[in-house]
């Protein structure tokens, strides 16, 4: 790649061709202030807060849409550019509530850090603006368009990353509004409820379901036996709420802090991912056998699940009939472990704290009631339990850790790694070898499936079988291996596929900001959680072997079917004509 | 080929549908066929003659004698005495409104006498439906030049020589754009012609579609033999249905005459055309919102660079010109590039279409040189000041233009000139505005326009436009106060250098042109809360003031 | 009819042909034909006149001939006439014409320069 030589506030910079001004400033640490802005995603110049002095040029300029170029003199710094941001600011704020203290968004929120950083103590101009409608129409996700200030990040990530384009902006100029839809909701839409909207949306225009309340008065309810379960890549970002470093692994804190708020038992989901193992590790095998269709994809994330029903119908088969292990931990606990306990199923309380939006869309579909009650009865994002043990007054930082509650908190490495991409992948290939060759693994790490790669793609020898895999996270990604399977060219035996990048701890209900590099950080930490543990094969789970023997009987058998394995629906687009 | 001893065009440009024009035709048919001239007389639909205020329009050739706002029940008595008998139908002359003159031939009007059509050549003057007009007049003969005689690498330095500049509105070299697509890296290249014409009352480009769809058509198929590209895309917008239709019947006209498709000539070049209806919006005439809106994408500006000349449609190169850019492009390959930089002033080449609106006696299309004085324009075209009353001004560039002062009325119409005075050439809008009207009220609609029009991507354009526009409805309703002025002057600047695309940054033009040529008007208005021109309706004193109604004063 | 235009030289020959088609609206270097078609005129005969003069143009592919019409001339007695008006030469009105002198006329006067004096009535400066 050719270089360029520039000039930014009178240091020389050399870059490579084509890299904006905004990045080549960062190179000489000067921080230009975006909004809009989302690299390789949405490089719009829209909200025009990076505006620079080129010289020669006959306007300010876009930073972070200007390549630089050979000998080019920017000014990043002049009161020319000040005065243009405040007024961009300004003018921003004229047309946005000041509902500050009462925003999900509050202090994590970029326009209100710039309005901080600029000073603005006074809005010069002022007058209507449009108004609204707040739409609530989804489980998981609502969108408040007053607070939008159309940088189209959300749109931009919804159809470049996941390719859904269920939102994007509708009307025109001053009406602008991001939807699904004239006069469409997002519950009619095709949106699968992901949430990579919420994580880079810079104010609070659109942002998870709180369900908070439902878990306090279900804790304040004398009546209910409250249990709760935790995601595998909760651990490794609930610390973030309370200020620590990106892919620091807290488990025991979390699990002190949840029994603080007062459930009745504190569990793990991956117990169940475990569990997920045994049942589409055995699924697979009896693909492979039978003669039965492959390849077989992972149905873990209710985003991709979705996603699937509605873009690729005609592959539905290919989907693992197991249930994710947030409905597989919530069939059992209605069932299994109210029997063991001796509680009465009507009287059980049971919520997940997930990385993840479409969780509580998941929880909600009329099919997940396994149990005879719904399986699930609220899923709360992680940022939903910061929120509460922040009102709770929990010093989470300096809780003594603690472990989870038997049975339904025995869990292996092979149940953490689920939270990152590659991990179920990972999971099921020490499994599976293991119980198809009878020889232990040398090593248990299959490092081709890991990492932020979009598709990565491996084959295993196990026994007599090379088989092959492929890994993809993000739906972009997911849709070039379907397109690859549709034309016949993905000779595959399993694919795993995430809905979010990075896996579910890039999830959309993870902590604002995630970004690229939080996630990669998240991605180590869950891999430190697996190296931590004693086990790391779930067949060698002591309590999935107790269950199968007590309970279940074997993977694939009669209760296994009625309890943790499911069927899809085709649902069509909603903007087909 | 039948001998006609008469022609007779009707005018059938939008303005003249719309005032009956295809009535009027039908009854002059039946005329005719009553008198069995059906041998002897020929009726011809043409495109727009410009003059559209005078419509509908019929001109009987070969003398030429042009008859105005022509009746159902007039078409008769233009049959029975001047197609049977001879004689001139003299009430359905044109009367000069100053000098009380009657004008019976077209070519006498004054509208005509300063004028030198090139891009309008043969609009008005041919049957846009029927190809063999237009190669009878020449058509298609300079694109079988350029591709019998001519190396791309000539075609390009011809159009340099001519100093054609585009005509939508920026100015820029349309050679140079020519060459930068030409030397752009890509096999597959493409030529688009911009038909999205937006500012309101500016209507050359509708008119050159109507009248003379071929012009754009051969200089399309030019500019692809002169760039690489086998295949053009028109963008027209979806208001103009009827230069829908006219663009539709010509390509399938030249594909059966052999002058589009594939070998055109035996030359071995390929070239065809599409169509592309915008929705018309005001935004999809900004170039990278033209290629957006012909993708299928919202209709909405990109930065650039790239520019489309490197990275346009479905990011090959791509040639973007205008209408009336591309109707000047047959006659200078021609003539050649020198004839028509002998037009006009020495950076601003050739002829230049205004339309000509307001508060003067002629309006319509007209084409002249570049360089001519603003005032023959007014006076010698226009016929001067409806009403003779006083002239104040006369406002160039539409919504993102700016006034040209009565003092300035000497100044010559060329890119340069303009500039200067803080206004522009533009689309070729001028609206001449006369003692009655309150600028205020007037910048206040066009910023209303801009506001109305912003696509709504970048800040200061879909915010900006709005506060600007609240400001401006204060004051006209009597509410200014103090720091308005400043408030606008700020904002106004601020727009101009931070907005997205060349249109949300011409947005203030209208408002910075009025703070400097007429700042007193608006003072008056926000300290005095009054309107001098009695226009703003809570700011006058009483209501017979106001001119609106009657023109009672 | 041709359609197909496939070489330069076939578009040239085909512009040519079509020239008659508006050459009647470009005025310029032409020879016209008045022919007086008032009332009198037409009952004296002048459209089988003027159709005479249209068809024998027409046949001889003329195509440098403006036809037009003006009415009576206050001389009735004399009708059916015309003028012929050619550049830079005297203008001729011709009297009391039918079918063939008419032809005669566009053939000698229009075509060869030649006056038919017999049929002309005056010949003006």
């Amino acid at each position: 790649m050719p270089m360029v030589t520039l000039t930014i506030d009178g240091k020389e910079v050399q870059v490579e061709q084509g890299t904006t001004v905004l990045e080549a400033a960062k190179k000489v640490n000067i921080n230009i202030p975006t909004l809009c802005y989302l690299k390789d995603i949405n490089v719009v110049g829209a909200c025009r807060i990076c505006v620079v002095e080129v010289k020669g040029a006959r306007t300010l300029q876009a930073a972070c849409v200007t390549p630089a170029a050979e000998n080019m003199v920017v000014l990043t710094n002049t009161p020319a550019v000040r005065a243009s941001r405040r007024m961009t600011l300004e003018l921003i704020l004229s047309n946005h509530p000041f509902e500050c203290p009462t925003c999900v968004r509050n202090k994590n929120c970029e326009l209100q850090s710039l309005a901080e950083a600029f000073g603005i103590r006074e809005v010069r101009y002022s007058g209507a603006n449009p108004v609204h409608v707040m739409d609530d129409s989804s489980v998981s996700i609502i969108r408040d368009p007053d607070k939008c200030i159309l940088c189209r990040r959300c749109a931009s990530v919804c159809e470049k990353v996941q390719t859904v384009s269920a939102i994007g902006p509708q009307g025109r100029g001053f009406d602008t509004v991001i939807a699904p839809g004239v006069d469409m909701v997002l519950a009619e839409s095709n949106c699968v409820n992901c949430g990579q909207c919420v994580l880079v949306c810079p104010t609070g225009a659109i942002y998870e379901r709180d369900q908070t309340e439902e878990v306090w008065a279900a804790l304040a309810d004398p009546q209910k036996h409250v249990v709760v379960q935790t995601a595998p890549s909760v651990r490794v970002a609930i610390g973030e709420m309370f200020g620590m470093e990106p892919g620091s692994v807290a488990t025991g804190q979390m699990v002190a802090a949840i029994r603080k708020l007062g459930f009745d038992k504190v569990f793990d989901t991956d117990f169940a991912a475990d569990l997920t193992i045994m049942e589409e590790g055995s699924e697979l095998l009896e693909r492979i056998n039978n003669g039965g269709i492959l390849p077989q994809i992972t149905s873990c994330s209710p985003g991709w699940v979705k996603f699937i029903e509605h873009f690729y119908p005609t592959l539905l088969p290919h989907v693992s009939t197991c249930k994710s292990p947030q409905q597989m931990f919530g069939a059992l606990a209605k069932t299994f472990y109210a029997e063991k306990a001796g509680v009465d199923p009507a009287d059980i309380f049971s919520v997940s704290i997930m990385p993840c939006t479409a969780k509580k869309f998941e929880a909600q579909r009329p099919e997940m009631n396994a149990s005879g009650y719904q399986d699930v009865d609220v899923a709360l994002t992680t940022r939903e339990l910061g929120r509460m043990l922040k009102q709770a007054g929990i010093d989470f930082n300096e809780l003594p850790e603690e472990n989870y509650d038997d049975p339904l908190g025995v869990s292996t490495g092979a149940a953490v790694i689920f939270g990152a991409t590659g991990g179920v992948m990972e999971a099921a290939l020490r499994t599976v070898y293991e119980i198809v060759t009878g020889n232990t693994l040398a090593s248990v790490d299959f490092v081709d499936v890991r990492g932020m790669e979009g598709v990565k793609e491996a084959t295993v020898k196990v026994g007599d079988l090379d088989v092959k895999v492929a890994v993809a996270h993000g739906l972009g990604n997911a849709r070039k291996l379907l397109d690859a399977l549709q034309a016949g060219e993905a000779n595959y035996h399993f694919i795993e596929i995430m809905c979010c990048p990075g896996g579910c701890i890039g999830g959309g209900g993870q902590p604002i900001p995630t970004n690229y590099e939080i996630r990669q950080k998240r991605i180590d930490g869950i891999y430190t959680a697996d190296e931590a543990m004693v086990l790391r094969k779930s067949h060698e789970n002591p309590a999935i072997q107790q269950l199968y023997k007590e309970y279940l009987e074997k993977p694939l058998g009669h209760k296994s079917h009625q309890l943790l394995h499911t069927k899809y629906t085709s649902r069509g687009q909603s903007n087909q004509l | 080929m039948h001998y006609y001893r008469a022609h007779v065009l009707v005018c059938a440009g939008s303005v003249c549908v719309t005032s009956g024009c295809r009535a009027v035709k039908e009854a002059i048919l039946e005329g005719i066929t009553r008198h069995q001239l059906e041998e002897e007389i020929k009726v011809v639909e043409t495109g727009c003659m410009g003059f559209c205020e005078l419509g509908p329009l019929v001109v009987v050739y070969p003398e030429g004698v042009m008859y105005c706002r022509v009746k159902v029940e007039d078409a008769a008595v233009i049959v029975n005495e001047h197609l049977l008998k001879g004689r001139i139908v003299k009430h359905l002359l044109y009367q000069d409104p100053n000098t009380r003159k009657t004008v019976t031939l077209m070519k006498d009007l004054p509208f005509l006498s300063k004028q030198t059509k090139v891009a309008m050549r043969n609009a008005g003057l041919i049957n846009p439906e029927d190809i063999e007009e237009y190669i009878a007049g020449e058509g298609y003969l300079a694109l079988a030049k350029v591709l019998s005689s001519m190396s791309p690498e000539e075609v390009i330095i011809e159009m340099k020589k001519s100093g054609l500049r585009g005509r939508g509105g920026a100015g820029f070299l349309t050679g140079l754009k020519w060459e930068f697509t030409a030397k752009a890296r890509g096999t597959q290249k493409y030529v688009v012609c911009n038909g999205d014409e937006g500012v309101p009352g500016v209507f050359m480009d509708r008119s050159i579609l109507e009248g003379d769809p071929h012009s754009v058509i051969e200089a399309m198929a030019i500019a692809g033999y002169a760039v690489g590209a086998d295949q053009g895309y028109i963008y027209v917008r979806a208001e103009y249905p009827l230069a829908v239709e006219k663009l539709r019947h010509a390509i399938n006209q030249a594909c059966e005459f052999g002058l589009l498709g594939e070998n055109i000539l035996g030359t071995g070049f390929n070239f065809e055309v599409n169509i592309r209806v915008g929705a018309g919006a005001f935004v999809c005439g900004e170039e990278t919102a033209l290629l957006a809106s012909i993708e299928g994408r919202r209709g909405e500006p990109r930065p650039r660079p790239p520019f489309p000349a490197n990275e346009g449609l479905w990011g090959k190169p791509t040639l973007i010109n205008n209408v009336e850019t591309l109707s000047s492009v047959p006659p200078i390959i021609l003539k050649g590039g020198a004839w028509y930089a002998s037009m006009g002033t020495e950076k601003s080449k050739g002829t230049k279409v205004f339309a000509l609106t307001g508060k003067v006696n002629n309006t319509g299309l007209i084409e002249v040189p570049m360089g001519i004085p603003l005032k023959e324009i007014i006076f010698d075209i226009g016929g001067g000041i409806l009403n003779n009353k006083k002239l104040k001004a006369v406002l160039a560039g539409g919504p993102v233009g700016g006034f040209i002062p009565a003092e300035h009325l000497n100044v010559s119409m060329d890119y340069e000139s303009l500039a200067a005075l803080g206004t522009l050439i533009g689309s070729g809008s001028l609206t001449v505005i006369d003692e009655d009207t309150c600028v205020v009220d007037l910048v206040k609609f066009f910023v209303e326009f801009c506001h109305e029009e912003s696509c709504g991507k970048c800040t200061p354009c879909r915010i900006g436009t709005k506060r600007m526009l609240e400001i401006l409805e204060r004051i006209t309703r009597g509410e200014g106060k103090d720091g308005d002025i400043e408030a606008l002057e700020v904002l106004c600047d601020y727009i101009k250098n931070t907005a997205l695309c060349g249109l949300g940054q011409s947005a203030p033009n209208p408002v910075l042109s009025m703070l400097r040529y007429f700042r007193p008007e608006l003072e008056a208005h926000v300290r005095d809360k009054h309107c001098p021109a009695s226009v703003c309706a809570f700011l006058f004193d009483s209501p017979c003031q106001n001119t609106a109604e009657g023109g009672v004063r | 009819m041709m359609k197909r235009v496939k070489s330069v030289d076939e578009l040239i020959k085909f512009k040519e042909a079509a020239l008659v088609k508006i050459k009647e609206r470009q005025i310029g270097d032409k020879t016209t034909i008045v022919v007086n078609m008032g009332t009198c005129g037409i009952a004296a005969g002048a459209r089988d006149v003027m159709m005479a003069i249209i068809d024998e143009i027409e046949k001889r592919n003329i195509s440098d001939v403006i036809i037009t019409q003006a009415g009576c001339a206050g001389m009735c007695e004399h009708e059916p006439m015309l003028e012929v008006i050619k550049p830079c030469s005297p203008q001729v009105i011709y009297t009391r014409l039918n079918k063939e002198k008419a032809r005669r006329i566009v053939i000698d006067h229009v075509i060869n320069g030649r006056v038919v004096e017999e049929y002309a009535l005056m010949q003006q400066a």
